[in-house]
């Protein structure tokens, strides 16, 4: 055995059909067959998915949390994008 | 006791005996994700063999059910193919030992799913679901380690060679096998041996390992003859049962 530890995968499961994979969680595992396993075996115990996305924690980029600032605040005061100046007729039920 | 009883002993044995063995592995595992994978295979041995063991009791009409025969069973009275008793040893070991019955159930599951008997056919073509994610698990592995590093090679080589021997238990035809075939309940064991053998060979072929040689050898742990490693995984798995019959929370 070597002492490295195996590569970090982050793990996606779809719950059903039609709907996206969601992130669930991480596994280590030496090779992305193997992560599909562990990700198997860690995460769909009582039928949580129907299908697996295994991807390289390190293929991952990332935003600057200290970036935040710059990335998301000039979105604040923009309300006007979000579509809550329309009236919206009576007979529509499911907005 | 029927030929029947005893045929639907040795599958159920078999699973219960592997699961109990890997089993063993849950909190040594060599990382945290192994420990559940092999926790899931135990437990889907185990979840097989209870459904065989129930309907065992059944054929025998005694009033024995599942919990009893797997409790109160003694060591001659098992009749799992003895290469699932033998040790663990260390991972690569449990891994080759998993392949080797991994492929013969793969195949034994495939046939038995045709099986005159609407029971046994059942069972198995549930477990053939099982078993090919398992049998995906044990190759998965065995490529890994045998390609993997020059120790990783040579450890799992050595267990191949020290294992290879109890599998010709697993094509070894005695006369409830041949009753079960004849009667469409089981297949041919001989007939299952050429694909189980390929099967293998494209394993150890990726996993640049060599095939051992086949020796004239065999325990027929399915006929009660075991190795004496049987004994102490029956005094653990069995021993809150002894001592306190019937006792449940």
């Amino acid at each position: 055995m070597t002492d490295q530890e195996w590569p970090l995968f982050e793990v996606f499961i779809r719950p059903r059909s039609g709907l996206e994979h969601k992130h669930v969680g991480s596994v280590h595992a030496a090779d992305a067959r193997m992560a599909i396993e562990h990700a198997r075996d860690v995460y769909t115990r009582r039928q949580e998915g129907v299908s697996i996305w295994v991807v390289k924690s390190n293929d991952i980029s990332a935003s600057d949390p200290s970036e935040a600032e710059s990335l998301f605040e000039p979105a604040r005061d923009k309300v006007y994008r979000h579509p809550t100046f329309y009236a919206i007729p009576d007979e529509v039920k499911n907005l | 006791m029927t030929a029947r009883f005893q045929y639907v002993l040795r599958l159920a044995d078999t699973c219960l005996v592997l699961g109990q063995r890997l089993g063993e592995w849950v909190g040594h595992s060599p990382a945290l994700e192994e420990d559940l994978g092999l926790a899931n295979l135990s437990l889907d041995l185990i979840g097989q063999a209870r459904l065989l063991l129930t309907y065992a009791g059944e054929l025998e009409g005694r009033g024995r059910g599942e919990d009893d025969l797997a409790m109160s069973r003694d060591q001659s009275d098992f009749l799992n193919l003895a290469l699932v008793e033998q040790p663990n040893g260390d991972f690569g070991r449990t891994i080759v030992r998993q392949l080797l019955v991994d492929a013969f159930q793969l195949e034994l599951y495939e046939a038995l799913q045709r099986s005159a008997d609407p029971r046994i056919a059942e069972v198995a073509a549930k477990a053939l679901k099982e078993t090919r994610y398992h049998f995906r698990y044990s190759a998965g592995w065995v490529v890994r380690l045998g390609d993997g590093t020059e120790e990783s090679h040579r450890r799992v080589q050595g267990a191949l060679d020290e294992l290879w021997r109890f599998t010709r238990e697993f094509f070894a035809e005695d006369e409830i096998d041949r009753e079960m075939a004849a009667a469409g309940i089981g297949p041919s064991l001989a007939q299952l041996q050429p694909r189980w053998q390929a099967r293998i060979d494209d394993v150890l072929k990726e996993a640049t390992l060599k095939r051992p040689a086949d020796v004239p050898y065999s325990w027929y742990g399915k006929r009660g003859d075991h190795s004496e490693h049987l004994g102490y995984l029956l005094a653990e798995m069995q021993f809150l049962h002894r001592a306190y019959p019937g006792a449940s929370w």
